[in-house]
């Protein structure tokens, strides 16, 4: 049994293991504090609460035009890295199979240009985010360790898995094996590491966005604030 | 009642920040604290969680533009209420503790947290909209403000307002007051205002700025009240409907104010309180009263802005056209967070104006910078005229005529600043311009005659 062999057995198992119990956890933690219900009378006309926290979250994936040129590439250089590592994560033929593994479910691969592509605007928009939080004053004074161990664990994972990439991933699942196995096992601790950190930091926006963004959704449109 | 809050000795201690009472430091925290914690509900939770440090709140924050200040982003502003989740109520909180991951909120924090707290935030709530996460900072500020308050660490100008109020039931004159100063508005304007009528059907209330400097508004809403035919009064027992403590975080005036006007609607048999051209009385009454009685309210809360609307509307109140042009300023409290950037649009249409828009307006539009108490807090005034420059900026392009808008906070915040910076451009009153160009029907004894 080498590292690799580690890595995808117990390791993974383990990683998955904190990821879920750990995301449940903090999801649930925070969903049981009191609640305050809103007791006043809706603005006349207005939605249901469902209605405005959909359409919080949904009107919040776009940006809003006043706020500046900087919050304008702020904005932008999220889009990129966000769209970028979801193509790579879900378009590319090996993930696809590892997941398939893990779940069953499959479907087509992305081509490898479009990947290498994808994997490159993330890298670039990674190192962006990173060089815009230590050189711009408001982000460097609201930054805490949180920020840059996160920003660690998603960029490990894009740069072993470039590493990795040495034949066209349509040849990859055809011979079977593992070529390089040092580098893969690599990648996934890294990966690894990114799940077990999730429930612990900032990444977990990923899915408390939908609740945050819900909440005040629920309390605008209730309001009748078209926000 | 507070004892850190209610000593008659208020001394400054250290320029930047104010203390209130004699306790201890310990002893402060510790309140402070505690209410940190009353306040971590899920929403807060969920809100504080979601934070990714985008910094785009800073972009949104009229006090960052104005000054380029980092301390002034929005987030950065609930730093030790953050910090106090994170140990306290987080679900890691244990964790958080044992490893000393989070560092406690000090004394220190908290004194120098007062000025980004209460000087340089209106909790107009820009940022909120602003937030890629939805995260409602505003009302975070409110929650953080309640701690801050009951450590006895706010401005002292709104610690002196605060004991006037709790005294008064107003922070602008004694309730034994009020008939006098509705006599005297009434004979300067001639119109009737009735006071403190034992039955009517509508509970007029005032701004601390109608009872004072602004008293034509207040002969603006008794004009349209008597032209409308409708049985109503203010009173005494409440009339003040500013609240000052929903914006000094004392949740024990806020519930006494917000009582004395649905109390008092209620004992008349009132069945509508109409609220000022104030923003923060909206905030309090139309959508924080509730809470006080752990139900929808018996009565209807109505702003004035759609009290006009409605009239007009119906056709009950006809206005003859004023036919320029006009800009808008969108109080925050009634618009961003009220949802009444129709309304104001649709009586602004019925005078006739041309509406020329704000370059920010609507939900995005520019808090005056004097909300949230910070027009009362003379020591954040050369704050303030930083921020009133870009709104007088953005006036000014254009190029309109009249410059109006429904809040009389917002008012006393601009003439203000224009006394400052030497503008003399006149903010006007919505309900002011509605009264003066009313459209009074020919008297049945007139037509007649003129037949």
């Amino acid at each position: 049994m080498d590292l690799l062999d580690v890595v995808r057995g117990p390791l993974l198992g383990f990683a998955l293991l904190v990821f879920v119990l750990g995301t449940l956890w903090r999801l649930i933690a925070i969903l049981r504090l009191p609640r305050r219900p809103d007791l006043s009378p809706p603005r006349e006309g207005a939605p249901s609460l469902a209605w405005g926290a959909l359409r919080a979250i949904v009107r919040g994936l776009w940006p809003r035009r006043g706020f500046g040129p900087s919050a304008a590439v702020i904005t932008f250089n999220g889009y990129v890295f966000h769209i970028g590592l979801a193509l790579v994560v879900f378009g590319y033929a090996p993930h696809i199979a590892f997941i398939q593994r893990l779940t069953g479910l499959h479907w087509p691969a992305l081509p490898d240009a479009v990947l290498a592509l994808a994997a490159g605007a993330s890298i670039v928009s990674l190192l962006m985010a990173l060089w815009m939080r230590r050189t711009d004053p408001v982000r460097r004074l609201i930054s805490d360790a949180d920020d840059y161990v996160s920003w660690t664990v998603v960029f490990l994972p894009l740069i072993t898995g470039m590493a990795v990439i040495s034949e066209s991933s349509a040849s990859l699942p055809m011979h079977g094996e593992v070529l390089a196995r040092g580098p893969l096992a690599l990648h996934l601790l890294s990966v690894e590491l990114l799940l077990i950190w999730f429930p612990f930091g900032k990444l977990m926006h990923a899915l408390l966005f939908a609740f945050s963004r819900g909440a005040t959704g629920m309390r605008f449109s209730h309001r009748g604030v078209d926000a | 009642m507070n004892a850190t809050t209610t000593s008659t000795a208020t001394t400054a201690t250290k320029p930047g920040f104010d203390r209130q009472g004699t306790a201890g430091d310990s002893a402060r925290l510790d309140a402070a604290l505690s209410s940190f914690v009353s306040d971590f509900s899920v929403t807060v939770g969920l809100h504080l969680e979601a934070c990714v440090h985008c910094g785009l709140c800073a972009q949104a924050c009229h006090f960052h533009m104005a000054t380029g200040d980092p301390r002034y982003t929005p987030i950065y502003k609930l730093e030790p209420f953050r910090r106090a989740y994170q140990r306290q109520a987080s679900p890691f909180a244990p964790l958080v503790r044992a490893l000393g991951l989070v560092k406690a909120p000090t004394i220190d924090d908290l004194q120098q947290w007062q000025e980004l707290i209460y000087d340089a935030c209106t909790m107009c709530g820009r940022c909120t909209i602003a937030c890629p996460m939805g995260i409602d900072i505003a009302e975070l500020i409110r929650d953080a403000r309640h701690g801050m308050f009951k450590a006895g660490l706010i401005p002292d100008r709104l610690a002196l307002m605060d004991r006037t109020a709790r005294q008064w039931g107003s922070p602008a004159t004694p309730a034994e007051d009020l008939p006098d100063i509705l006599a005297e508005t009434a004979a300067e304007h001639g119109v009737a205002i009735p006071c403190d009528l034992p039955q009517a059907d509508v509970l007029v209330t005032a701004a601390p700025a109608e009872l004072g400097e602004h008293t034509a508004a207040l002969a603006a809403a008794a004009k349209i009240m008597n032209h409308l035919g409708l049985r109503w009064t203010l009173h005494q027992g409440g009339f003040d409907a500013s609240n000052i403590g929903f914006n000094n975080g004392d949740l024990e005036l806020q519930e006494q104010l917000t009582r004395a006007l649905i109390d008092t609607a209620l004992k008349i048999g009132a069945h509508t309180v109409l609220l000022p051209e104030c923003g923060h009385a909206y905030g309090a009454a139309r959508w924080d009263a509730a809470r006080w009685y752990g139900k929808a309210l018996p009565v209807r809360v109505i702003h004035m802005t759609e009290f006009l609307d409605e009239q007009i509307a119906a056709g009950r109140l006809q206005v003859d056209p004023i036919g320029e042009t006009a800009t808008f300023h969108d109080p925050c409290q009634i618009v961003r967070r009220g949802g009444l950037e129709a309304a104001a649009r649709r009586v602004l249409a019925a005078l006739g104006f041309e509406l020329i828009e704000l370059e920010a307006h609507g939900i995005t539009g520019l808090c005056c910078g004097g909300g949230g108490g910070v027009v009362s807090n003379q020591r954040a005034a050369p704050l303030r005229h930083k921020v009133f420059a870009i709104k007088q900026q953005q006036i000014d392009a254009t190029g309109a005529q009249h410059f109006v808008t429904s809040c009389g906070q917002c008012r006393i915040t601009f003439e203000m600043g224009a006394r400052h910076a030497g503008w003399t451009k006149p903010t006007e009153s919505l309900l002011e311009l509605v009264a003066d160009r009313l459209r009074v029907a020919p008297q049945p004894a007139a037509i007649a005659q003129k037949a």
